[in-house]
């Protein structure tokens, strides 16, 4: 695991502050919303909490932002302790999913609020709010009320008054959902800059993994009030820490299996009667646990007559959709099992039809185990 | 399709017989229920002594018998006073209420809710008479402050109704975004919540300021020698018959309307503030 993306934004800023969370636990009546979460943003770092609706997440930003209290566990932003301080005390600058813009106020009016409430005197305001307008590239738009603006405009003002207060926190909540998919884009590569370049402690929600991929130093995965895994992105994608997160993250093949042997560190797994796969063992694996195999798509290749792999399988091309840079094929092995697998789409390439017959084949490397249980 | 597509209603074509039966019957309903209000205006620059229509000749004269006599300014100033009593309080009290109604967690919160709504529900006499015992009770029965207490909870139902519902649909989103940002959550409220929910509070203080200066029934119980100006036009009419009440009626009507276009001017729309 490596852990190193963080350490260069952390420079930027030397009066960054980490936020710790410590065995937090909420629970609604009988719903366990948190189940004793432990995590540490570190400073200048970007981390994802990522999971479905009903994860946890939410209740999770709320408990920090200080919206909900939790039952147990502590909050700590920096060296204060913050789990029952009231919101307007925390010092965290949160963007919400629909921006929460004060439709009275105009731009320069909404982004000076934070340092009104500050008593900020009037001159050093105006700094502070033409500096944050520049900083999301808003410049000249001080007089704009915000049903002026469109939706990219609306979360730079959102993203302006959450930063122009020098909050020691950054809170993002799903803040793409409401944009169409080019703007989200660009606007993700924006946030991300401007966080690096601020050297911003962020915690940044979101249910979409493909986002989380791109924007974060770590992922946390949630599910269930718990953290299912904490990562790398890199580290996540290529090894889920159980099924929950092989699904989740990406798409996988997961294959359910018993560990047969286990040969100079490659561990045969018996699927079914004539499907036996070969990944790479883990620390601890013995003969006979029952075990996930996962591969990702991207991974198998087409087999020519003769060629040898360390897995290889044959099976029937039940469907092709073709999906811009790639084609995904989806075959029905003999055993019964399914496999997906995505090669990228050449110009001029084929695209393979329906009921042809393939061979594919991937190394032990590329296979990677999950408990099963 | 254009086959499918409704005309809008009359437009360019002879509007059918069920229509023409519409607009008839739209016209007869609106002219019954105005007749009364467009009659007074004549009758009140009557030069005639007693209440006739058509009159047979106009002038100022049961205006300057109004303004001139203290009996009927005195209950004028009165009704006034107590009426801007009673919107302040029921404006008040009553987006307190709905505050509480609204956002509130706490059991009994739908009994609160009844309560706060039932004056609109029982009858005006009824509770005029309760009230009557009550304050009488406490000796309070002919001081004006009385009357603002009768009139306040009456107003309360359309204050908390108005601005109940004007919560509702507010985004809480926004008071919580003001927290984050450092506000107090009084401060929060009175710059992001009141502020957008101003027409609402506008509407509800003019309908409180209307149901009291318009209102007979618990003054009549309450005021004791502390006559309004419903309940002196009330007497007016009971005991001598000329057009001084017309000439009242009419001011009041401005007055009403007056107060009805400022309230639509400052109440429609969240507007800019810088």
């Amino acid at each position: 695991m490596t852990d190193t993306a963080a350490a260069g934004a952390t420079a930027a800023n030397l009066n960054v502050t980490g936020l710790e969370l410590s065995n937090v636990v909420r629970r609604f009546g009988a719903v366990t919303a948190l189940a004793g979460v432990d995590l540490t943003v570190r400073a200048g770092e970007l981390l994802t909490i990522l999971g479905p609706s009903g994860s946890g997440k939410t209740t999770m930003l709320k408990v920090v932002a200080g919206f909900e209290l939790p039952d147990e566990g502590s909050v700590r932003l920096g060296v204060h302790d913050i789990t029952v301080a009231s919101p307007a005390r925390r010092n965290i600058g949160m963007v919400f999913q629909n921006y929460a813009l004060f439709p009275h106020m105009n731009v320069a009016a909404n982004i000076a609020f934070p340092l009104e409430m500050r008593r900020m005197a009037p001159p050093m305001i105006a700094d502070k709010v033409a500096w944050a307008l520049q900083t999301v590239g808003l410049t000249g738009y001080d007089r704009r009320m915000p049903s002026q603006l469109s939706g990219g405009q609306q979360q730079r003002v959102a993203l302006a008054r959450a930063i122009v207060f020098d909050p020691g926190l950054l809170l993002l909540d799903e803040p793409f959902g409401a944009l169409d998919r080019k703007l989200r884009e660009q606007m993700q590569l924006e946030v991300k800059r401007l966080q690096r370049r601020l050297g911003l402690t962020t915690l940044f929600v979101t249910h979409d993994q493909e986002e989380a991929l791109v924007l974060s130093d770590r992922i946390a995965v949630m599910n269930e009030g718990r953290l299912e895994q904490l990562g790398t992105p890199q580290d996540i994608y290529a090894h889920p820490r159980n099924r929950f997160v092989a699904d989740f993250i990406g798409e996988s093949n997961l294959f359910h299996g018993r560990v047969t042997a286990i040969e100079g560190g490659i561990a045969v797994v018996a699927v079914a009667s004539d499907l036996v796969l070969r990944l790479v063992a883990m620390a601890g694996m013995r003969a006979g646990a029952e075990i996930g195999a996962v591969v990702r798509p991207e991974r198998p290749r087409r087999l020519g007559s003769g060629e040898a792999a360390d897995n290889a399988v044959e099976g029937e091309l039940v469907e092709a959709v073709y999906v811009g840079e790639s084609i995904k094929y989806r075959l029905r092995l003999s055993s019964g099992a399914e496999l997906l697998v995505r090669w990228p789409f050449r110009a001029g390439g084929e695209m393979l039809g329906g009921g042809a017959r393939l061979r594919v084949g991937w190394d032990a490397r590329d296979m990677h185990a999950v408990p099963w249980s | 399709m254009d086959v499918i597509r409704r005309r809008p209603m009359g437009a360019g074509r002879r509007p059918s017989p069920a229509r023409w039966a519409l607009i008839v019957y739209c016209t007869l309903v609106f002219v019954f229920l105005m007749l009364p209000l467009i009659v007074v205006f004549p009758i009140s620059f009557s030069s005639a002594q007693s209440l006739q229509f058509p009159p047979p000749g106009y002038s100022l004269r049961w205006y300057k018998v109004y303004v001139n006599d203290p009996v009927w300014m005195a209950a004028t100033w009165r009704s006034l006073h107590i009426a801007l009593w009673t919107t302040v309080l029921s404006t008040v009290l009553g987006t307190l209420l709905a505050f509480s109604i609204v956002r509130g967690r706490y059991p009994g919160k739908g009994l609160v809710n009844q309560v706060a709504t039932a004056p609109l529900i029982v009858p005006t006499i009824i509770y005029s008479i309760a009230v009557y015992g009550l304050f009488a009770g406490l000796k309070v029965i002919g001081n004006w402050q009385g009357i603002v207490l009768g009139h306040t909870v009456h107003a309360l139902p359309f204050v908390v109704l108005i601005v109940g519902a004007a919560l509702r649909t507010f985004d809480m989103a926004q008071e919580q975004a003001a927290e984050g940002l450092g506000a107090s959550r009084l401060t929060a409220i009175r710059r992001v919540t009141l502020p957008q929910i101003r027409p609402a509070l506008i509407s509800a203080a003019f309908l409180a300021f209307i149901s009291s200066f318009d209102e007979l029934v618990i003054a009549m119980f309450l005021g004791g020698a502390n006559v309004t100006l419903p309940k002196k036009m009330f007497d007016n009419i009971q005991l001598e018959i000329e057009p001084t009440v017309a000439a009242v009626s009419v001011l009041q009507i401005v007055l009403v309307t007056v107060v009805l276009m400022l309230a639509a001017r400052f109440g429609s729309g969240a507007r800019p503030v810088a």
